[in-house]
């Protein structure tokens, strides 16, 4: 249980960062939080030859709102931890989905020194916050020595944990678009014990009209599939009363859910478990992301009143 | 004390300068030294436990720069400048038990203590954050850490009381070392 040798680098900037990761090649790997690294190196299910702690790079570690006129949206750093993503009151403002899902990432203690671009580039079928890109349509910016390219959460994750990342690239920011609209979100999950990896989760997102209605309802899903699963729920509940709605009408959306998601037996539950789930937890997600969306659609009324 | 190497085998070492428990420290380790390791091997600080080594059970939680971290899961040389505080800067400064571990003697939290480190680390970080937690919330705050013996019902209590006593005693931060 302890890792083999390796050769530490601990760059200052992301241009020496990167020049590192070129110049080790296929035998390198990035070091953030360690929070899924270091198990898979304590028990040597990876040996490289060496590591590239990114912890101290300048800029790294900031979590920040954009609005660059293409539209506003959350950007956090490589080295910036779940805890300060969680935690900030103005990324919570205005993308509340961000907190809603980080709530159920492992435990605090582990938020504390785990990386959100670190998960998202370890790219774990479980991991929420693949699948919160993936629902928000964000990307991740990937730099090398040859230059800098942005991957959508599409293209990122290829597989389970398997990602479009070249050995020598070195995922520097991900960016959480901020959905235009009346919107709410919500983050729900069932896992063996608290804090375990997901058997299912899912994450709403609603949109509503002026009238409270639902004008569109996407959801995306973890541990259902090798890579985040995002289905469009609108056609069951377009045009419902986004606030009053009764329970067999968002229970429409869950069946929509049970229908299209194929999950896979494993030793945690069956795959028709996974699917009754799905389906009952997608009814609740929605019911709640849409009480959010009228809610926040009277915030917005009252304040520009 | 520092674990000798593999011989025939040349790693570079690394010299590690930390704070722990307010008091400097340094040693010279491969970069491979878990953190947990370097603080019981090379500095003698055998009151951090050392559970599963894949970060699940808890016992090795320590603080860095206050927040609780599993130190089973991070490479000391990453910490270089670090200020740490394991269980054993969790007492008072006379060295008389700190409100977290009264709590536990009081409530019995442990049985054969060997989770008790990261217990009361965590839950002193805790209740830096949160000075009066309900009984779910207290549950919640101890989900990251396992206990084979207790059942978690007087750990459970022991947050409450080290939350009364530190109310008893002002906000009890004093008691924490810097």
């Amino acid at each position: 249980m302890k890792p083999s040798a390796f050769a530490y680098h601990r760059p200052g900037t992301v241009d020496e960062a990167v020049a590192t990761l070129a110049g080790v090649g296929d035998d390198g790997k990035v070091l953030a939080g360690g929070q899924s690294l270091v198990p898979m190196l304590n028990m040597r299910l990876a040996a490289p030859a060496h590591l590239v702690d990114v912890n101290r790079v300048d800029g790294l570690d900031e979590v920040r709102v954009v609005d660059d006129g293409a539209g506003a949206s959350v950007r956090v750093g490589a080295a910036a931890r779940h805890t300060d993503v969680e935690h900030d009151a103005e990324v919570a403002a205005v993308l509340p989905l961000l907190r809603q899902a980080l709530e159920h990432v492992a435990h605090p203690t582990i938020r504390n020194r785990g990386t959100t671009v670190g998960s998202l580039v370890h790219a774990d079928p479980a991991a929420e916050l693949n699948a919160v890109l993936a629902l928000l349509g964000g990307s991740v910016t990937l730099r090398s020595t040859t230059g800098s390219r942005v991957v959508n959460a599409s293209e990122l994750v290829t597989g389970p944990m398997q990602t479009c990342l070249r050995p020598d690239e070195l995922a520097t920011e991900a960016a959480f678009p901020v959905p235009q609209g009346h919107t709410g979100t919500a983050w729900t999950e069932v896992s063996r014990r608290a804090g375990d990896y997901a058997v299912c989760g899912v994450g709403v997102l609603v949109t509503v009209d002026d009238e409270l209605r639902v004008r569109s309802a996407r959801a995306a899903y973890v541990s259902m599939g090798p890579v985040p699963e995002v289905l469009d729920l609108t056609e069951p509940v377009a045009g419902i009363a986004a606030g009053g709605a009764r329970p067999d009408e968002w229970a429409a959306a869950g069946r929509l859910a049970t229908a299209r998601l194929e999950p896979d037996d494993d030793i945690h539950a069956t795959a028709a478990y996974r699917g009754h789930l799905a389906g009952v937890l997608t009814a609740r997600a929605a019911r709640a992301a849409a009480e959010r969306a009228v809610a926040r659609a009277g915030d917005t009324t009252g304040a520009s009143t | 004390m520092s674990i000798e190497e593999h011989p025939g085998r040349t790693e570079t070492r690394h010299d590690v300068r930390v704070t722990v428990n307010g008091v400097p420290r340094t040693a010279t380790v491969p970069a491979r030294r878990l953190l947990s390791d370097f603080l019981r091997h090379d500095l003698a600080l055998t009151g951090t436990h050392v559970g599963c080594e894949h970060g699940v059970c808890g016992a090795c939680t320590v603080l860095v720069d206050g927040r609780p971290i599993r130190s089973c899961l991070q490479f000391a040389v990453m910490h270089d400048g670090a200020e740490i505080t394991t269980v054993e800067g969790c007492t008072r400064p006379d060295g008389e038990l700190g409100p977290v571990q009264r709590a536990f003697r009081d409530c019995h939290g442990l049985q054969c203590g060997f989770c008790t480190p990261g217990f009361v680390t965590t839950i002193t970080a805790y209740l830096d954050e949160h000075p009066r937690p309900s009984a779910t919330e207290a549950r919640e705050a101890i989900s990251g850490n396992l206990c084979r013996c207790t059942g978690y019902q007087s750990i459970v209590d022991s947050v409450l009381r080290a939350a009364e006593i530190r109310s008893d005693q002002g906000d009890g931060r004093g008691e924490t070392p810097q």
